[in-house]
Order: structure tokens, then C-alpha cells, then sequence
């Protein structure tokens, strides 16, 4: 009972993963596929995080820090880019 | 142009990049037995490195942390090669390595081996690389 339902919910971040799929493809604006992957990476974390429960193992946390920390980045560099288009300044305006 | 108000940004990565560089160097050291090591170790770091290069600027960073980071991937590269080197001095094949038990003042029993020499040269050749290419991307002139 207990792996159905995480199986179940597996099957569900799948899905979620590619409903973000299709808006980071179509998306009208680039504000919308930032969030769409951020969206995906989250899933990705939850993903992760459920299959440690169902290989009975915690050699996996370390993926859900790392997967975490990368995303951050990505997020604030793409936002980055977006808002000043350029990703890393030379000498900023104070 | 107006000027920019980001101090949200630079809170959060004041407190995130202390636990970012945390978390690298326990995957390094936890690479012996766990999964981790200095390839990852390093990725961490330079990831750190990059997030403080996102938040301020190159110079900014530069100032504050006054390292040519081609000298470090070097120097990597030297650590990890005479590791590997210092074997044949004791008759052994090249890269192979020891480990043995020592009493440590402050942690006890503890576990030294000569492959963390090698992951730590590693590491430094992973931090001087990503950081280097990251910087040379990021000029723009």
C-alpha cells in the first residue's frame, strides 16, 4: 500500500514535469520558461527525494543539495539576464 | 539609468554562499566511503564562486579574493601528477596508494590516506577550470 502510493505520486511529479515541459517549449515569454524550469527542478528535488524512500537509502540526499543549489544559481542568472541583460557585471553601479 | 536596488540578492547570498562552501567541502571529504569526492567537491565550490560573481561584480571579487585562478588549476594538476608520482619511490605501481590508522588530538581514531592528496589536487584543477572559463565567458571586450 505504502509503494503504491508513492508510486502514484511519482507517476503524478512526472506529469507535472511535462505539463512544465510544454510551457518551457511554448511558452509566449521568457519570464514563463525560467519559472517552468524552476518548476521542473522542484519536481526533480521531489523525485529524487521519493525514490530514496523506496530504495530503503540516503546516498541520494546529497543529489537533493547539489540538484538545489544549482537550480538557485540558474534561477538568479537567468533572472539576471532578463532584468539587466547581462549575466555577470564588470564593475557595478553603486 | 537608475540605480539598482538589490539588496535581497546580495542578503541571501551573504548567508548562502557560507553554506554552499560548507556543504563542498564536506562532499569532499566525505568521498572516501559516500558519494562525493573531489570532482564534486570542486563543482561546488566553483559553484559557490559563481554565485558570488552573479551577485556583485568581477571586480568586486577580484579585489577580495586576489587569485589567478590559472595558477590554481596548475597547481592541481602538479598535486594530483607527484601524488601519483610518489608511489614509484616506494616500489609500488604508479597511483596506488595507502591508507592507516592514527590517534588524532581532537578526533580520535582517524582514517588517513594518501588518496585524499590526489582528490585535493583534483579539486583544485576542477575549481581553477570552471572558475577560469566562467571569467573568460564573462569578459566581454
Amino acid at each position: 500500500m505504502f509503494k503504491l502510493i508513492l508510486m502514484i505520486s511519482l507517476f503524478f511529479l512526472t506529469l507535472s514535469m511535462i505539463v512544465a515541459l510544454y510551457r518551457v517549449i511554448k511558452g509566449p515569454s521568457m519570464p514563463d520558461r525560467v519559472q517552468a524550469l524552476d518548476t521542473i527542478s522542484i519536481s526533480l528535488i521531489g523525485g529524487v527525494a521519493i525514490c530514496s524512500v523506496l530504495f530503503h537509502t540516503h546516498a541520494l540526499l546529497e543529489i537533493i543539495l547539489i540538484l538545489g543549489i544549482l537550480s538557485f544559481v540558474g534561477t538568479i542568472a537567468f533572472a539576471r539576464f532578463i532584468e539587466r541583460g547581462v549575466v555577470i557585471e564588470r564593475k557595478r553601479i553603486k | 539609468m537608475k540605480k539598482p536596488n538589490d539588496v535581497i540578492l546580495h542578503s541571501v547570498t551573504k548567508v548562502a554562499v557560507v553554506i554552499i562552501l560548507t556543504f563542498s567541502i564536506d562532499l569532499f571529504f566525505a568521498g572516501h566511503h559516500d558519494p562525493g569526492g573531489g570532482f564534486i567537491g570542486g563543482l561546488g565550490f566553483a559553484s559557490a564562486l559563481t554565485l558570488l560573481l552573479l551577485a556583485f561584480d568581477i571586480e568586486w571579487v577580484r579585489e577580495n579574493i586576489p587569485i589567478d585562478f590559472k595558477v590554481i588549476t596548475a597547481s592541481g594538476v602538479l598535486i594530483a601528477v607527484l601524488t601519483g608520482l610518489g608511489s614509484l619511490v616506494f616500489d609500488a605501481p604508479f597511483l596506488s596508494q595507502t591508507f592507516n590508522y592514527f590517534n588524532l588530538p581532537i578526533f580520535g581514531k582517524t582514517e588517513l590516506a594518501t588518496a585524499v592528496i590526489f582528490d585535493f589536487g583534483v579539486a583544485l584543477a576542477v575549481i581553477g577550470t570552471a572558475v577560469t572559463i566562467i571569467l573568460s565567458i564573462a569578459e566581454d571586450r
